[in-house]
This record gives C-alpha cells, sequence and structure tokens, in this order.
C-alpha cells in the first residue's frame, strides 16, 4: 500500500530523519509513536504525498511520489482517509458538509445522501451535523473528521494525534472506531504519544508499534 | 461536463466550499459594470466615426462645385456657359446651378435668416454630380479657364482626404480603447482573483487534502468571477446603451457629436459586451488560479 525505503527529510539545513524504511500492509494496524517534534506528522504527510522525502523513495499504492504530478496525488488521497490532527474543516460549513466534502470534489455527492446519517450515526453524531465546526466539541471534531476520513471507504486510514484534545473515555470510543475500520480490512496507521491509548489498543486488535527516535524507526517492545 | 457547461451549470454544493468575500464581489461586479459601460461608449465612437469616414468618403468623392465669381450682370451668362461645358463634358453625370433659396440655406447657418442675398456680391455655385469614372480635372480647369474665366473648379480633394484621415484615426483610436479596456478588466479580475485566493488559502488546502484536483479548485473560483463579471459588464451595457440612446437627436446641422450613437444592427453591438466580459474573467481567473495553486504547493 505504502512503503518507505530509507527515506530522509531535511528541513531548514537540520535533518529531521535519515535511512528510513516502513511498510504499510494491506490490513495491518500500525502505531507511530515518539516525543513531540520527533517528525511523526511529517512522516505521515509522506505517506499521503503532502510532503515529499529528500532522499530516498516513498512509493504510494505502487507510485513513486516524487513522480507523481498534482493530479495523481489527489486522486492517491482519495484512497487515503486522513484524521489531521487540527482536524482541517472548512469553518464556514456545517459538519455534514465538511464530512461529505471528499465526495463533493471528486464529483460523487449523491452518494452522500445515502451514507452520510449511516456514517454521522456510526461516530454519533447524527444531531450536529447541521452545526458548524466551530461549535463542536474536541471530541465532536475527532469523530466528526474520523467521519470525513472513512466517507470515501478509503483503503488506508491515517491518524495524526486523534486523541491528543480530548479526554480518555473519547479516546477510547474513538480508538474503538478505528479498531473496527481495521477488522472491515482497512490499513490503519495511528500517531500519538499516548502509550495508554497504544496499550488498549493491543487488547482489541494486533497491531505494531513504531518508534520514532533520534532520527531512526524501531520497532516498540514488549514494554508496551 | 466541458468547462464552459460547468461554468453556466454549476453546481450549489461545489460552489459552497468557496466563502463568499465581499470586498472581491463588490470590486469584480464595479469593475466590470464601469468598463462595460465605458466601451459601449467606445464601440459608439469607432461605429460613428467609421460611418462618418464612409460617407464623407464616398459623397465627396463623387461630387464637386463649380463656383462662378464675376460682376452681377455677367454671372448669369457666366453660369450658362459653364453648364454648357459642363454638360459636354465626359466624367459628368449631371450638373445644376443651385437657385438663390439654396444658397441662402447654405449661408444661413453663419449670416441668419435675414440675408439680402440680391444686394450682395454672393458667386453662383453650381453642383457637379461626377460618374462612376470621374472627370479629368485638369482638363476640366483649362476648359473653364479659357471659356468660363470666373468659374473657380473644387473637388473636394483638399479638404476631403484629411477629414477622412481623421475620421480613420478617431475609429482606430474607438478600437485601441476597446482593446485597452479589455485589459483593463482583465487585470483587475486577475488582482481581485489573486486576492480571493489568497485569503482562502486555508479552504484551498482542506480541499487539496480531501483529494480536490486543481482544475475543481480553480473551477470553483472561475465559475463565481466569471458570473461577477457577466453580471456587472450587462448592467454597464444596459446603462451605457441607455445612455447612447437618450443622446439628443442627430440634425442636419447637428454636427458629429449627435450622430455617435447606433444605428440599425448595430445595436446588437453592445450585447456582445457582456458574454465577451465574461470570457476575458474566465480566462484572467483560471490562468491566476493555476499560477496561484502551483505556488501553493
Amino acid at each position: 500500500m505504502i512503503e518507505l525505503e530509507r527515506v530522509a527529510y531535511t528541513y531548514g539545513g537540520a535533518e529531521l530523519f535519515a535511512d528510513l524504511s516502513m511498510t504499510l500492509a494491506p490490513g495491518s494496524f500500525h502505531f507511530l509513536t515518539g516525543p513531540s517534534g520527533v517528525g511523526k506528522t511529517t512522516l505521515l504527510k509522506m505517506c499521503y504525498g503532502e510532503l515529499i522525502a529528500t532522499s530516498g523513495m516513498v512509493r504510494i499504492f505502487g507510485q513513486n511520489s516524487r513522480e507523481m504530478d498534482r493530479d495523481q496525488i489527489a486522486l492517491a488521497r482519495r484512497r487515503i482517509g486522513v484524521v489531521h490532527q487540527d482536524c482541517q474543516f472548512q469553518d464556514h460549513l456545517p459538519m455534514a458538509e465538511n464530512v461529505a466534502l471528499p465526495l463533493t470534489v471528486c464529483g460523487r455527492q449523491e452518494e452522500a445522501d445515502e451514507y452520510l446519517s449511516d456514517l454521522l450515526a456510526w461516530v454519533g453524531l447524527s444531531d450536529q451535523a447541521g452545526q458548524l465546526p466551530p461549535q463542536l466539541s474536541g471530541g465532536e471534531r475527532q469523530r466528526a473528521a474520523l467521519a470525513r476520513a472513512v466517507i470515501m471507504s478509503p483503503e488506508v486510514v491515517i491518524a495524526d494525534e486523534p486523541t491528543g484534545n480530548i479526554d480518555w473515555e473519547m479516546s477510547q470510543r474513538l480508538l474503538t472506531l478505528l479498531v473496527e475500520l481495521n477488522k472491515m480490512g482497512k490499513t490503519v496507521l495511528v500517531a500519538t504519544h499516548d502509550l495508554n491509548l497504544i496499550r488498549a489498543a493491543k487488547t482489541q486488535v494486533s497491531a505494531r508499534v513504531l518508534r520514532l527516535r533520534g532520527g531512526q524507526l524501531q520497532a516498540a517492545g514488549a514494554e508496551l | 461536463m466541458s468547462d464552459w457547461t460547468s461554468v453556466l451549470v454549476g453546481d450549489p454544493r461545489a460552489d459552497r466550499m468557496v466563502p463568499k468575500t465581499g470586498f472581491t464581489v463588490q470590486l469584480t461586479v464595479f469593475s466590470a459594470a464601469a468598463m462595460a459601460f465605458l466601451a459601449v461608449f467606445a464601440l459608439a465612437l469607432s461605429l460613428a466615426t467609421e460611418r462618418l469616414a464612409d460617407r464623407w468618403s464616398a459623397e465627396l468623392a463623387r461630387t464637386s462645385t463649380l463656383r462662378i465669381s464675376a460682376p452681377q450682370d455677367q454671372i448669369a451668362a457666366q453660369t450658362e456657359a459653364a453648364l454648357r461645358v459642363l454638360q459636354t463634358t465626359p466624367g459628368v453625370g449631371s450638373a445644376r446651378a443651385l437657385s438663390d433659396e439654396e444658397q441662402i440655406a447654405l449661408l444661413e447657418p453663419w449670416f441668419g435668416p435675414d440675408l439680402p442675398v440680391a444686394s450682395l456680391p454672393i458667386p453662383r455655385l453650381i453642383e457637379i454630380v461626377e460618374t462612376g469614372d470621374g472627370f479629368d480635372a485638369t482638363g476640366l480647369r483649362a476648359r473653364l479657364q479659357a471659356e468660363v474665366p470666373g468659374a473657380v473648379l473644387d473637388d473636394h480633394t483638399r479638404w476631403r482626404a484629411p477629414l477622412v484621415a481623421a475620421a480613420d484615426r478617431l475609429r482606430s483610436l474607438g478600437y485601441i480603447s476597446l482593446a485597452l479596456i479589455g485589459g483593463a478588466t482583465a487585470a483587475m479580475i486577475t488582482l481581485a482573483a489573486q486576492a480571493a485566493l489568497s485569503a482562502n488559502a486555508q479552504v484551498i488546502r482542506v480541499m487539496r487534502l480531501v483529494g480536490a484536483t486543481d482544475a475543481f479548485i480553480a473551477g470553483a473560483f472561475v465559475r463565481r468571477f466569471t458570473l461577477r463579471a457577466f453580471a456587472g459588464a450587462a448592467f454597464g451595457a444596459i446603462s451605457g446603451a441607455a445612455g447612447i440612446f437618450f443622446l439628443p437627436e442627430a440634425d442636419v446641422a447637428g454636427g458629429f457629436l449627435t450622430g455617435l450613437g447606433f444605428e440599425g444592427l448595430h445595436w446588437l453591438w453592445p450585447l456582445a459586451i457582456p458574454p465577451l466580459a465574461g470570457f476575458v474573467a474566465y480566462v484572467a481567473t483560471r490562468a491566476a488560479a493555476f499560477r496561484r495553486l502551483r505556488e501553493q504547493s
């Protein structure tokens, strides 16, 4: 699905990481953890083509991201649902229209009418459909972001600190949704520094934990 | 759906993705309206001068004037002699002496209606209408010099040429004005579009993150600016055409300014301005949007 091969990324003259390799196989569940500022978000952005590696190769659905044109990246993003750390909503649109945004941009709005109510019920936001994003709580925004990430039925779901601004109960609820997606065959990659969330997930799903530290990616051990 | 169809038909949900920003709406509509208003006048000027140049070329090229300046007791005889010469001159279709009433009418604008023609030594004028090939002015002057000493032939060449040249120049200026108006419209709409694109950088970023192509994102802006420019230009063109329509009526002595306007099918030309403004906006916004999207990547 997505492969990183000896990837390096330099920002402002400083090397964030180097010689980093990772493969997201179909149906796998990965956690990416590590201290703040270590480059987790940068790594995720490479996985959906928002950033291009300084060296090495990132393959997104078999295509070298460096050689993909803007339209090819846009088409690849329709196959990857992303829950951004700051949600990235259009604040002037009601939540339901934000959730349906991926369908709208690819001209499949009629499908939104078909799936939207079920999807909003799945994330528990049926009553908030008409509210604007600034009117939603942190947990509601994260669940709405997850609903938007999966509305196109993507092959890969990437979540960047999805539980960063919400309480433990809401984190558990969000984790359950991600696990359900994985059980439906989706490949899931979650960046988090919340070790309790990882421990909770390991009781529900077979997840691989990768730790990014000192510019290197390591498989986390039994301490998790 | 083709680009043009999508501009005309649109998609309400796609349109809603870009929030309406007040100042770019007003700037685009106002500049399109103002430019269309000016374009109507530039068009009217071009068409009026074109008509004037054609009329002067056609009418003056076919007529000449013979002036008989002689003592009062010889004028009638020399007029008769001149008419006889003209009747036998190849290339002269017809020739006739103007009546006293016609001469008074010619002098009236300068001297008023109470001109005592009979008591003034006014020369007699003979109007000559040429055939298609025209006559040999040099040969005719030589014959008149011999047979009608008081005759002076004016074939209008001396003052017709600069008038026609001036009308042609005015017409060119009118068309240059139209081109400049089109260019200025494109520049203003480009600035407004760039302002809208900058103001909506985050909206564009979100659209890209969820898989929107450049064509889709640009389309949301292009449709909006094209329709705004069309609406503004329609208002401006209608106002301009109304202004031309209500200009004072032209009369024989009205001169050039009262002849400024449209005649017959030329009234259809202002209808072309709104679609043209829409097209200019479409091209300008599309170019600005794609350029900005490439820069933002």
